[in-house]
Order: structure tokens, then C-alpha cells, then sequence
């Protein structure tokens, strides 16, 4: 059966071929030749086949399903079943109060996470590079990956242990006059705990690329600056820096094009109900309308202004990028 | 070359900032290896940071391991993260390898498609309808199949492929080698180390992976380990674990236990990684070479 749907695929290029091979080379055998054409590119085409399935099955069958949010979806009716009802659900959306709410918490956050968490790594591997000791280096290098390996269910465990009103992390502020608090159950603090733990979590990792970039730069241009009377500290801006910049401003178009697709996972691991007003970003809110109060079309629109919000985000920093300093993606 | 005094102080300052950094980053982990393996009573009357654990007891671990579903979720963890890297390498390689062949006439246009994946998609529930809609619901391949790429794997995996000399293949052609020939016994074993990095990569997302599994698995018998640990850790739910001792000393237990199951569940990733440090760290660099 699979060979049978293989075959006009596979016919097309050999055609071509066929009439290239006709102009070029008349006395080769050329029955065996485009004989053993076929029979090699057929095999090429049965291997990429699953993958070009498993690409229209789960990537672009869900992208066609996005139509379920210009419908009102039930999984009875179906996608052909169902009545469309045009940008109704968009609508609902836009004068929901929960909107204002995710939005800001979705830019609250992931601000956060870039302001903060973008030049940590950065300044890790500033410092790591200055190391003249490359085994404490390395010692340091390996201990701050760890945390990467762990997974977020285990991540957010500690995290939920720790800052309980009698968890560590309280008994030790106590020491200071700190009124123990469940930390998770104050609105104010989810951001916080969030981000704070993000990086913990992401910096020694996020530094590999930038050490990497360190690794390149030229050391002969530090022989230069150093003739030239410049210390360590003028050294790193006027030489490491703008060498490695490219790969920072790389770095910077793909958080900033990623800035508005925070993940569910870390946050419905951390949040509760009592914190939603601070918490609840879009991604969580799509999760929560679509898989617990199955409101399917409702959630798939909320799901596509995001992803439609991603895509721009990502071409814009690209575009601007490419207009101020010349480094792009594409 | 002599250094300043200015750049002397400089210097202590970072070796001390970044020691500070690193007893920072990996207290935590100590902190929770101590408390699994004290004694819950005095654990629970402590305050403040703990240097070594308080007593020793292994009582904790004795009640994680007798606790089922905790066993059944590693060997369910077992089972998704070997099935789940055999079916991500075969397809990624199947995709690398076509997608790293010259003169194919609609190479540009999968590639196209393939790319535009990454930066859109029709988000969860779409994904969430197609997956049941094919029967995958409480299936362990529900948990494999709609992630058999990463987009980025396979465009290092093809940038690998590409970067073997095309007088190889073209010997190994000459010999009468087909396609699954050439790719298992001429491109694979020369992106070895490519390909050991994405293994590693493949096992740690499946090993630590949870969400899918939340939504596409009712069976408990099925459950991943993330997931029973997600009702002990998250949920609280400890009580199957602590049923049997008494009340007063329940909520003590509760906390070793979780302890416990973190360093259960995180000891054997955090004790290989170190050896395998380096495939990880040439993973992360290839996948920013491409960018």
C-alpha cells in the first residue's frame, strides 16, 4: 500500500532526469540507469516518508485545526460538523476580565525574565573567562549546569518546600525578622519566585554559548589592548564584548521572539487560585478553558492570538535588528 | 606579566563571587540529600540550614520503595525514554539523511515545511484533539509519537550528515550500497558524536517529560515516574506513602518523604551527567553554529 502512494512522488524527479541524461550522455545505458535511479531514490522517499508524516499529523493537521476558534466546537459534531460563528470567540476573549489580567501578567513576567534573566549567563561567562585557574573553572562550570538536568516536576517540589511558612527558606530569613509566610500564597511574590528560580536554574547552561563565543575571540587582539596600556576591566568592554556581540544580539532576537510564548508547565506547577491575579498568563489560561473546563473553540482562539503574537514578535526583532546592526536570522 | 593591584582585587573578588555562586546553586540539591536521610521527628523541630543530616535515618527511603506506584512509574519512565530515543533517532536520522542528499527535486520544499514548524503551531488544544482523535489516549505511544523530531536535533543531525566527505559516499555508492545501507553504516557511525548527543538530549527530555503525560494518560498503571512524583511533590498527595503511622508523626514523614523521592528520582541523571558533560556542552555549541 505505502509503495502504491509512493509512486508519483517518485516519479517526477526521474523524468527529469530522464531528459537531462537524454541531452547530455546518449550511449550510456540509460534503461539502467534510470532503472537504478528509481530503485535508490525510491528507498529515499519510503525513509523520509514517516517523517513527513509525523510533520502534516502533529504539526500541520493542529495548525488546520486552529479553525475550531472561528467555530463552536464540540468533539461530537467535529471540525466539519460544527457551526462557525466568525471571531465570536475572539471577542469573548477581548471583554473577559481575565484578558487585561493574562496580559499583564504575561508581560510582566516574561520582562522580567529577560531584563533579568538575559546578561546573567552572559556575566557568568564574563567572569568564568577571567578564571586563570581553569580547573576551578570547570569545577564551577559543572556544578552551575546541574541544576539544568532536573526536572521541572522536581524543580518546582523544592521550590513549593522551601518557601512553605515553615519551609527553609523562611526559617532562615526568621533569622532577620522575617514574619514567615507560605511565600507561594502572596500574589506579590510569584514573579519573584519565578524568575529568581529561573535563573538558578538556566544560568551555568545559558552560559555554555557565550563561553563558546569567548572561545574565538582573537588573542592577539588582547595583546594589542594590553601594548596599548588597557587593564582587565577595559579589556573585557572594549574587546571581549563587542566580540562576542553578534552571538548576544542572536541570543536576543530569539528571547525576544520566544518573550510572549511562556510555558504552562513551570507556572501550573507553581500557581494556585489564590494567586491567578499574578500567575495566570495566557498560556496557563488556555490550558485551563480548553483541558478542565473543556471550552475547546474558546481556548484554541486564545491560543492562536498568542502564537499569532509569537510570530510577529519574532519577525519585528528580527527586522529591527537587521536594520540597526546588521545581524539576523534570515 | 605583572598585574595591578587594582586587577589583584579583581581577581579575588571573582573567585569569591563565583564560589558564592556555586554554593548558592548547589545547596539546595544538599540540602535535600540531608533532610531525605535524617530523622523525620528532628527534622521537623529544626529551624534554619542544615550542614549534615540530623540523626540518620533511612526510614524515608525504606517507605519509597515500598510504595508501588513509585517502582511501576520508573519502570514505565524505563520503557518511554528507551522506546522514545529509538523512535526519535530512526526519524531523525531518516529525516537528516534525505534532507542531507543533493539533487532531490522537493528537498527544498520539506525543508521549508519542516522549518516553518518552528515558529508556529497550532498550539495545545488542536494538537490535544489530534492526538486522542487517533487513539493514542492512555497509550504509552502517546507519549513517544507526537514528539518523534525536535526541529532543532535534525537540523544538526543534517548539518552532521553534510559534513561527511562526499568521496565516502560515493565509494561506499560504488560498492553497491543502498540508502539504509549508507546512513547506518557510513553517516551514523561518522556523526557519532552527534549522534550520542542527541541521544543524551532525546533521554533527558523523555526522562524528565510530564505534561503529555498528564493529559494523555487517565491509567494510572501507566504513569511516568514525573507524574507520581507531581502527586507526591505537588499535589501533596502522600498519603498512600505514610498510611500506617501515626498521626502525630505524619506531617515529619510527609517532608522526608518528598525528600527522599526528589534524590530517588534526580540521583542517577545528576551522578552520569558529569562524565557526560562534554557531549552535552558540543550539543548546545552545534545547535548555536547553525543559528
Amino acid at each position: 500500500m505505502k509503495l502504491e502512494t509512493m509512486r508519483p512522488e517518485t516519479i517526477k524527479p526521474e523524468t527529469t532526469a530522464k531528459t537531462e541524461t537524454k541531452s547530455n550522455t546518449r550511449k550510456i545505458p540509460l534503461k539502467k540507469r534510470i532503472i537504478k535511479d528509481i530503485i535508490k531514490n525510491k528507498i529515499l522517499y519510503i525513509m523520509v516518508l514517516p517523517v513527513v508524516l509525523y510533520y502534516i499529523i502533529f504539526h500541520y493537521v493542529p495548525m488546520l485545526g486552529i479553525v475550531i476558534a472561528f467555530q463552536d466546537f464540540t468533539p461530537g459534531k467535529g471540525i466539519f460538523g460544527s457551526n462557525f460563528v466568525g471571531i465570536k470567540n475572539f471577542i469573548d476573549f477581548f471583554s473577559d476580565p481575565s484578558f487585561i489580567r493574562v496580559l499583564k501578567n504575561t508581560a510582566v513576567i516574561s520582562i522580567s525574565t529577560l531584563v533579568i534573566g538575559f546578561p546573567a549567563p552572559i556575566i557568568l561567562a564574563l567572569l568564568l573567562n577571567e578564571l586563570k585557574n581553569k580547573y576551578f573553572a570547570r569545577t564551577i562550570q559543572t556544578i552551575t549546569y546541574m541544576p539544568h538536568f532536573i526536572s521541572l516536576v522536581v524543580i518546582c517540589g523544592m521550590i513549593r518546600e522551601f518557601t512553605l511558612d515553615t519551609g527553609v527558606i523562611n526559617q532562615i530569613l526568621g533569622f532577620f525578622g522575617w514574619e514567615p509566610v507560605t511565600m507561594l500564597n502572596k500574589p506579590e511574590l510569584f514573579t519573584p519566585i519565578y524568575v529568581l528560580s529561573s535563573i538558578w536554574q538556566e544560568i551555568g547552561w545559558g552560559s555554555i554559548i557565550y563561553l563558546a563565543a569567548l572561545a574565538g575571540v582573537d588573542q592577539e587582539q588582547y595583546e594589542a589592548a594590553r601594548l596599548d596600556g588597557a587593564g582587565r576591566l577595559k579589556q573585557i568592554f572594549h574587546v571581549t564584548l563587542p566580540a562576542i556581540m553578534p552571538t548576544i544580539i542572536i541570543l536576543l532576537i530569539l528571547n525576544i521572539g520566544k518573550a510572549f510564548s511562556i510555558g504552562y508547565e513551570k507556572i501550573i506547577l507553581l500557581y494556585n487560585p489564590g494567586i491567578y491575579e499574578t500567575s495566570d498568563v495566557i498560556s496557563t489560561l488556555v490550558f485551563r478553558k480548553g483541558l478542565e473546563e473543556l471550552n475547546w473553540s474558546f481556548s484554541a482562539a486564545v491560543g492562536l492570538f498568542n502564537s499569532v503574537i509569537n510570530f510577529a514578535l519574532l519577525i519585528t526583532a528580527n527586522w529591527i535588528s537587521r536594520k540597526t546592526n546588521e545581524t539576523s536570522l534570515w | 606579566m605583572k598585574e595591578s593591584r587594582a586587577e589583584k582585587v579583581f581577581s579575588y573578588f571573582n573567585i569569591g563571587f563565583l564560589s558564592i555562586l556555586a554554593i548558592v546553586t548547589v545547596y539546595p540539591l544538599i540540602y535535600v540529600l540531608f533532610a531525605s536521610l535524617s530523622d523525620p521527628t528532628q527534622l521537623m523541630s529544626h529551624t534554619g540550614a542544615l550542614i549534615k543530616p540530623l540523626g540518620f535515618s533511612i526510614k524515608a527511603y525504606e517507605m519509597v520503595f515500598s510504595f508501588p506506584n513509585i517502582t511501576r512509574g520508573y519502570i514505565n519512565t524505563i520503557i518511554i525514554v528507551v522506546g522514545g530515543v529509538a523512535v526519535n533517532i530512526l526519524m531523525t536520522s531518516f529525516g537528516a539523511y534525505f534532507l542531507s542528499r543533493k539533487n532531490i527535486f522537493i528537498k527544498k520544499y520539506i525543508m521549508l515545511g519542516i522549518v516553518f514548524t518552528m515558529f508556529f503551531s497550532g498550539g495545545l488544544i488542536p494538537l490535544y484533539l489530534v492526538v486522542n482523535g487517533i487513539g493514542l489516549r492512555d497509550n504509552l505511544l502517546a507519549l513517544i509519537l507526537p514528539v518523534s523530531i525536535n526541529t532543532t536535533n535534525l537540523i544538526i543531525l543534517r548539518t552532521a550528515f553534510m559534513a561527511v566527505p562526499e568521496s565516502l559516499v560515493e565509494s561506499a555508492e560504488m560498492d553497491g550500497a543502498g540508502h539504509f545501507t549508507l546512513l547506518f553504516k557510513v553517516m551514523i557511525p561518522l556523526a557519532k558524536p552527534t549522534v550520542a548527543t542527541l541521544v543524551l538530549f532525546y533521554a533527558v527530555y523523555h526522562w524528565n517529560s510530564w505534561f503529555n503525560a498528564s493529559i494523555f494518560l487517565q491509567n494510572e498503571d501507566l504513569y511516568p515516574l514525573q507524574l507520581i512524583l507531581r502527586e507526591i511533590l505537588i499535589l501533596g498527595n502522600t498519603t498512600s506513602i505514610s498510611g500506617g503511622v501515626n498521626d502525630a508523626n505524619v506531617l515529619g514523614v510527609a517532608d522526608a518523604v518528598k525528600y527522599s523521592v526528589i534524590v530517588f528520582a534526580t540521583l542517577p541523571i545528576l551522578c552520569l551527567y558529569p562524565f557526560l558533560q562534554k557531549y552535552f556542552v558540543k550539543g548546545v555549541m552545534i545547535g548555536a553554529v547553525k543559528g
